[in-house]
């Protein structure tokens, strides 16, 4: 296949996975949906969590069928640049979204976590959608100042740091979510399998734990390339700017878990607050901001 | 008896004094940080001088006595403000306060033992009574066990403390001095430091004195004269564009540089991701545009001026403009001019460029005569016609060859070259602050996955256990259930 079949196979395979991740949200909202009636009816719980089960099991299926076709897509569009995938904005969000069903699905290996599923299909599916839509780029070249082997390592490493981010606000939110349920009273049935408030927290704080110095490997090697591109390795671009805040936020919230002792609600928010910092970032620095960062258009 | 709990009471009281003061130093530490990335925000929403000194000029023209307001608080100016100075001086004077102390410590703690087995041990975790037909074989079980998990060992009275994770406090500190060795980096980069920019005609040579650059700043303590003597002569450059979209695709710039000046000169090729080093002075392509290069006659036919001028890009396909200026003939006569590489007309926007490469090249003038102002004593720009004292006498399109006659004398566009800007950089603390980064993530990858531990096992008439997890991270549970299965594994065993 040549540059342009590639780029075409590319946006086809992007197609395929809106709808594949559309059927898993559905499943995964089938699978909660399907137990929230079951409160009032507490005789057939066991059949119904059955049922509940398969839909769960439909859902996670389409999440790995969908990881693997936005593999494709994304490794088709690298090679149709003759590249890595991340010289615009469109390709670091279906890169993006890519990790982030990555993160899931490894997070789902190692613990219990299909409750995540819904929140995640969503994100991943609004994610595409303005790719596509809003977001696309045909593919080219890349400009001279991104032409170097520190794009895939810094980009890389700021992409799967962002996913990470991400997931970690999930978790976050959903312990915010039961801690409200719980004040009121027991859980109600369809969020009995989502786990005790407890391990939400413990996990939100590992996720950030395992990424944070791969966010500083981020920064830094940013600031070695700068070094290369733009004569200075910190500037005070916008972009690095927010980098720098995020970095920032993560630190505090690092410490305010292991030497002050937060846990809970307060370290939860802190870790909403961190993660918006890099969805500003993301969203607003790229699209409305200025500096050296903005490349591409978009 | 009361001596003793005198000096319980003491301690009591110090521990408090030193929770307290820990404490605080940390909560002040955090509340610090915070305020640095707070503080750290309307730089990126306001244009910065040392970014974008046009839109900073913006403000002035827009609303002065805002600006000006603005501009007091330094908000143009974030991170070389005073305040922001402040926030992360008074941070790193409570990282030193905080992080040295604890260095000591952790110095003096090398090849310690381990603390004494506390007299309770059902008040720590995990705390379990394993029945045990042979304590001393499942002792030595135990202490086998902990051995063979890395554990440091401490046996006394018929129990063991054993301690493991001691490199998660180096790891941590480590992490911490390495942000102060940036900070000194960024400091040194600052103080000792050197940036200046030129823009360099194709066949034009550049020497490396303070004069010969466009701009050049020094760092508070970087004395002139310490320029390493080179010389640089820009032999070729090539740019080259992808033909559909006209993004640029690659810059290569061929140098002949002779270190030092008067050596054989070596040829050297400079692009954007590959600056030319000597020691901590980096050469740097940072961009390039046109220059056209016009013949000017005077009236009698005499050539006045023949050469290059540097034009400004204005946009991503070099629509390029720039003033050419003749103070030698009467009365004076200056050009306001626009070039365009591959020239285009439309209604809507005249004359423009539709392709970043020379295809059609076109010049467009608008010829004045009077005063130049160039005695009036205020600097004026090169690129710009001050017109104040001036006169239009005439515009006129030009393509390659054509001679336009503007009655005072006639003006011929005979060629082009392309022009680079070099931006010359010398920071002395640049390595400083990478080695820092470099300790800083292996100390925090140290830190973070590093985990600290005790476990106490105590051998009566049964086994006692119990552990502490410091931080309380997890994991601990399981190794004292694995250490509980290996001793009842024994148990089963003499069976």
């Amino acid at each position: 296949m040549n540059s342009i079949q590639l780029a075409t196979f590319s946006n086809h395979a992007i197609y395929a996975c809106l709808a594949i991740f559309a059927v898993a949200f559905v499943a995964h909202t089938i699978e909660v949906a399907w137990s929230v009636r079951n409160v009032s009816g507490q005789t057939k719980t066991e059949f119904e969590f059955t049922r509940t089960d398969r839909a769960g099991r439909i859902g996670t299926a389409m999440m790995i069928l969908g990881f693997l076709v936005l593999l494709i897509a994304v490794t088709a569009r690298g090679m149709s640049a003759h590249r890595v995938p991340w010289g615009n904005m469109y390709e670091f969000s279906i890169t993006g979204a890519l990790t982030l069903t990555g993160a899931y699905l490894f997070a789902l290996a190692k613990y219990k976590l299909r409750w995540l599923g819904l929140p995640v299909s969503l994100a991943t599916l609004l994610t595409l959608g303005t790719a596509i839509t809003v977001l696309y780029r045909p593919s080219e070249q890349l400009v001279p100042a991104l032409k170097s082997p520190w794009l895939a390592l810094h980009v890389s490493a700021a992409i799967i740091s962002g996913g990470v981010f991400l997931v970690a606000n999930l978790v976050a939110a959903t312990y915010l979510w039961m801690d409200a349920i719980e004040k009121k009273g027991p859980r109600p049935t369809w969020a009995a399998k989502i786990p005790s408030l407890e391990s939400l927290d413990q996990l939100s704080y590992r996720l950030i734990a395992f990424v944070f110095p791969l966010w500083t490997f981020a920064i830094i090697a940013g600031a070695i390339w700068a070094e290369s591109a733009w004569g200075k390795y910190w500037g005070w671009d916008p972009k690095e700017t927010w980098a720098f805040i995020t970095w920032v936020a993560y630190a505090a919230y690092l410490h305010a878990r292991v030497t002050v002792g937060w846990r809970g609600k307060r370290a939860a928010w802190l870790c909403i607050f961190a993660g918006s910092t890099f969805l500003f970032n993301y969203i607003y620095i790229n699209i409305w901001g200025t500096g050296l960062h903005t490349y591409s258009g978009l | 008896m009361a001596n003793t709990e005198n000096s319980i009471d003491i301690g009591v009281v110090g521990l408090l004094r030193w929770g307290w003061r820990q404490l605080t130093s940390m909560r002040t530490a955090l509340i610090l940080l915070m305020l640095l990335g707070v503080a750290a925000i309307p730089g990126s929403l306001f244009p910065q001088r040392s970014q974008e000194p046009q839109k900073v000029d913006q403000y002035f023209a827009h609303d002065p006595s805002l600006a000006h307001w603005m501009d007091r608080l330094r908000l143009f100016n974030v991170y070389a403000s005073p305040w922001f100075s402040a926030i992360y001086l008074l941070l790193f004077i409570s990282l030193i306060g905080c992080v040295l102390p604890r260095t000591f410590t952790h110095l003096r703690a090398i090849g310690k033992k381990p603390p004494l087995t506390p007299k309770n041990l059902d008040r720590m975790e995990g705390h379990r009574i394993i029945a045990s037909a042979d304590t001393a074989a499942s002792f030595e079980l135990a202490r086998k066990w902990l051995k063979k998990n890395r554990y440091r060992l401490r046996i006394q009275d018929g129990s063991i403390s054993a301690e493991k994770g001691y490199l998660r406090e180096t790891g941590n500190l480590m992490f911490h001095l390495s942000l102060i060795l940036i900070l000194v980096g960024v400091a040194l980069g600052s103080l000792f430091g050197m940036k200046g920019e030129t823009i360099l005609n194709v066949g034009d040579r550049f020497i490396n004195t303070p004069t010969s650059y466009d701009t050049i700043t020094y760092g508070k303590f970087q004395g002139q004269g310490t320029l390493i003597p080179f010389a640089l002569t820009a032999t070729d450059f090539a740019a080259k564009y992808d033909p559909i979209t006209g993004q640029p695709t690659d810059y290569t710039l061929t140098t002949s540089v002779e270190n030092p000046i008067g050596s054989t000169p070596k040829k050297i090729i400079i692009k954007v991701n590959k600056p030319l080093t000597y020691g901590s002075t980096k050469i740097y392509l940072q961009a390039n545009g046109y220059s056209p290069i016009v013949t000017i006659r005077d009236k009698t036919g005499a050539v006045v001026f023949n050469g290059p001028t540097i034009f400004l890009p204005q946009d991503s396909d070099l629509t390029s403009v720039g003033a050419i200026k003749e103070p030698d003939m009467t009365p004076q006569i200056g050009f306001i001019g626009t070039f365009l590489p591959t020239a285009q007309m439309n209604m809507k926007r005249g004359g423009f460029s539709s392709y970043p490469e020379v295809l059609n090249p076109e010049l467009l003038l608008s010829a004045w005569k009077g005063n130049l102002g160039l005695d009036s004593g205020t600097p004026q720009s090169v690129y710009q016609l001050n017109t104040a004292a001036m006169k239009e006498i005439g515009i006129k399109a030009l393509l390659l060859g054509d001679t336009y006659n503007f009655g005072e004398g006639s003006i011929t566009f005979t060629g082009w070259k392309s022009w680079v800007n070099l931006q010359i950089v010398e920071d002395p603390g640049k390595m400083y602050a990478l080695f820092g980064a470099i300790f800083a993530i292996l100390g925090l990858l140290i830190s973070l996955f590093t985990r600290q531990r005790r476990i106490w096992v105590r051998v009566g008439s049964e086994i006692e256990i119990a552990g502490l997890a410091k931080n309380g991270i997890p994991g601990l549970d399981k190794e004292l259930e694995d250490l509980t299965r290996a001793l009842s594994g024994s148990k089963e065993e003499q069976k």
